[in-house]
């Protein structure tokens, strides 16, 4: 029988090896490795990067709006807004993993090498730890590629071009605005049942990135339910009259004019085809139609009573009628006196569904944000039951038809809701054609 | 045929906003010298002197309509203009809806006296300094400009639209023997044209056929004999310099119906009509109002889908080719003077 015997030397290297061996795996495992702009102190700094000058300042100072509003929510300030109806419940109003949220803003003036330089101060110099924010494809893409070199988390605004998430997609970026691809998907049947099978379009386009995906995505769809597409024009950013693009519309043959505009391109292109009085013609025996695929509440204002009875579609309204759409319109309306925008809505969402991923993650690392955010599903944002989609972070819900409202009760009653199309009928695969080219790649912590 | 017809239409409508505004530019540099960067700014002032005056007749008292609720569900405030409460519901939607014509009656007082503030408060001091100064120091306001319009108005454009009776498109093709819808043009886009042409006339006659005219024309060609005759020219230049401001700013309150006006508009014509001025002769008046129109219908071509396919991206370049080519062949421009800026 042998006896053993324990000195306190043999203890004491037992024991260190034991510890060693226990943390051998969390070293190399744990979230909480060390990564870029890791909070120390007892706040969290977030950066709002939106148009603040420019012609897209007004959507810039309404995504503002909404980033503080959140701001306010995620510290237990205001009546919570949408946290409350949130189906995740990781948020407890006490910040972000019990740090205090701060945040810092930039302007993009919605200019790409502004908005990378703003973004990059952000990051560089007031730490902050994801980047969200924008009005404009061109924005968003490359302020995507920005956080993923540095390493952290792009929550991207109002972006609705397919390349954001489709050849330009990263692992660090995610999209909850809806995309150019779902708005065709939307539309088109709608139009098919409004104005038939055979129609023949006319597109005008605005001659960059976001509008070239957006008119073959409207095309492809329109094309599909029988429609013939006898001409795209591409019209220069910097159009202002587009007099010279619309008048050749009704010698063309066409009995639609789809205009792939967005902003002010939006609001002059259509004042010039109703000024021209496209829509009191008749063609092919049909009335003539304009559609306007990609609708903003602030720009449809701009456009005056020349929306009325035009379709579009659009990433939620204000008009919904569901819990979460609710409570953010009381929140919002009674700290700002008017209803949000979708820009608004989208990033307030975005900051929403940021925090949730940290607390979810139990850090801010972006690898362990992107872990909780790839194939999150959700409820309770004003969009119905909608999926973070892993394989490219774009989220999936139900797509709003809309069109100008005849007979507006205020300046804000600009659209109506024609149809909530569900988020089967706008899915796609993630090797879509429209999209691929890209790869998301691997989470980038930056250190 | 009828597709080069429409282009010239549209060219004519394009060419009139660029005319005015050369031809307000060139009143500018061929009296008092100055290189006005600050025109385009003024031209957009114009249109917002249109917003103004809609916003004015658009002041409202709120009515509680407890029947309706606004969008968090309280009864529904409803905004009754005050013209409507005191000339009656049609009266008062007749005044609004006549706001853009009612506008040129505001302009121009408003515009002189801004004219005559800008020149007397802030040009008069750089007569005498290089031109670069001039351009950095009317640059420089008409950002300041731009900035305060933004400031009050917001950065998205607002919808001023033209009376009702002007809505809708004429069918030009009918009536010259083409078919229905081949060569249609909105009411308010051929008012404009007319418009245009009547303020230019007005602008020439009142030069050619006005003792003050005269007098401006003659110090144009000579200020120091003019001096020296015992007439103060300057403060005719400096009326002048209000009439100048006066006509960009008519032009722009007309062409908020064109397209919904915002702060940056000014600087959309600014650098065109500047190569229209330079196209047209520095200091040529005829020569900038030639170069307008013409510059505007090359521009329509430009954009046509044929033309287009055959050169893509000639549309946002040909203003510039044009001005290359005419300046190589016609340094001075198509009507400039010699001795104008060749010092």
């Amino acid at each position: 029988m042998s006896r053993i015997t324990t000195t306190r030397r043999g203890l004491l290297k037992g024991g260190a090896t034991l510890g060693a061996g226990l943390a051998l795996p969390t070293i190399f495992t744990s979230p909480a490795a060390a990564y870029l702009n890791e909070p120390k102190g007892s706040t969290v700094t977030l950066g709002f990067n939106v148009p603040q000058t420019g012609p897209y300042a007004d959507e810039g100072a309404d995504e503002l709006r909404a980033y503080l509003l959140a701001v306010e929510h995620l510290n237990g300030e205001g009546d919570g807004g949408m946290m409350n109806t949130f189906s995740s419940k990781a948020l407890k109003g006490n910040g972000i993993l019990g740090k205090k949220v701060t945040y810092v803003t930039g302007d993009t003036q919605t200019k790409s090498d502004a908005a990378r330089a703003s973004a990059k101060s952000m990051i560089e110099k007031d730490g902050a730890v994801m980047i969200t924010g924008g009005s404009s494809s061109g924005v968003a893409v490359a302020v995507q590629a920005l956080c993923q070199e540095a390493g952290v988390i792009f929550m991207a605004g109002l972006t609705h071009s397919n390349d954001t998430t489709g050849k330009d997609r990263k692992a660090n970026g995610f999209r909850h605005f809806f995309n150019g691809y779902m708005s065709g998907a939307a539309l088109a049947p709608v139009l098919e049942k409004m104005y038939g099978k055979d129609r023949r379009a006319y597109h005008l386009t605005a001659d960059y990135n976001w509008g070239w995906t957006q008119q073959e995505s409207i095309a492809a769809a329109t094309e599909a339910k029988g429609w013939e597409t006898v001409n795209n024009v591409t019209t220069p950013l910097t159009t202002t009259d587009f007099s010279s693009y619309v008048a050749p519309v009704l010698n063309s043959g066409a009995d639609v004019l789809v205009l792939n505009h967005y902003g002010g391109n939006m609001i002059n292109s259509l004042t010039s085809a109703v000024q021209f009085g496209l829509r009191d013609k008749v063609v092919n025996g049909k009335n003539f139609e304009i559609v306007v695929p990609l609708y903003s509440r602030l720009m449809a204002r701009g456009a005056g009573e020349n929306v009325k009875g035009i379709f579009g579609s659009t990433n939620w309204h204000w008009s919904l009628t569901d819990a979460g759409s609710k409570a953010f319109v009381k929140s919002f309306g009674e700290k700002y006196g008017f209803p949000p925008s979708q820009a608004a809505h989208t990033v307030y969402c975005q900051t929403l569904l940021y925090a949730d991923a940290c607390e979810r993650a139990g850090t801010f690392n972006p690898c362990g944000v992107v872990e909780a955010l790839e194939g999150f599903k959700f409820d309770g944002l004003g969009n119905g039951a909608t999926e973070y989609r892993a394989e490219d972070h774009q989220c999936f819900k139900d797509v709003l038809v809309v069109k100008g409202k005849e007979n507006p009760t205020s300046e804000f009653d600009v659209l109506e809701i024609v149809e909530v199309t569900p988020r089967e009928q706008v899915e796609y695969a993630p090797d879509h054609e429209m999209f691929s080219g890209g790869a998301l790649g691997t989470c980038n912590p930056g250190a | 045929m009828d597709a080069i017809l429409l282009q010239i239409l549209n060219g004519l409508d394009k060419g009139s906003a660029y005319a005015l505004i050369a031809l307000g530019l060139t009143l500018i540099f061929g009296t008092l010298g100055v290189v006005n960067f600050a025109h385009g700014a003024l031209f957009m002032i114009g249109a917002f002197c249109a917003v103004t005056l809609q916003k004015v007749f658009n002041l409202y008292s709120v009515v509680i309509d407890p029947t309706k609720t606004d969008f968090l569900g309280n009864p529904l405030k409803v905004k009754v203009p005050y013209v409507e409460t005191w000339f009656g519901e049609m009266a008062g939607q007749a005044i609004i809806n006549w706001s853009v014509p009612l506008a040129i009656l505001v302009a121009i007082p408003v515009m002189v006296t801004i004219g005559y503030v800008m020149e007397r408060g802030l040009i008069k001091h750089f007569y005498k300094r290089p031109h670069a100064d001039q351009i950095l120091v009317t640059f420089g306001l008409a950002i300041v400009l731009q900035e305060i319009i933004k400031a009050f108005y917001g950065a998205n454009p607002i919808p001023t639209p033209a009376p009702d009776v002007f809505k809708g498109s004429f069918d030009f093709g009918v009536l010259i023997g083409f078919d229905e819808n081949s060569i249609i043009y909105p009411y308010w886009r051929l008012i404009y044209f007319v418009f245009s042409a009547l303020v230019i006339g007005l602008v020439f006659a009142f030069l050619q056929f006005t003792t003050f005219g005269m007098v401006v024309r003659a110090g144009m060609a000579d200020r120091e004999t003019v001096g020296l005759l015992g007439i103060n020219i300057d403060r005719r230049f400096t009326l002048m310099f209000g009439i100048a401001a006066a006509v960009a700013g008519l032009a722009g309150v007309m062409y908020t119906p064109i397209n919904p006006p915002n702060y940056h508009m000014g600087m959309d014509f600014l650098v065109l009509s500047f190569v229209v001025v330079v196209v047209g002769g520095m200091g040529s008046l005829p020569g900038a109002v030639l170069a307008g129109f013409l510059l505007g219908v090359l521009e329509s071509f430009a954009s046509m889908n044929e033309v287009k396919t055959l050169l893509p991206g000639i549309d946002q370049i040909i203003i510039y080719l044009v001005a290359i080519a005419i300046l190589l062949t016609r340094p001075r421009g198509l009507m400039g003077r010699a001795g104008v800026m060749e010092d």
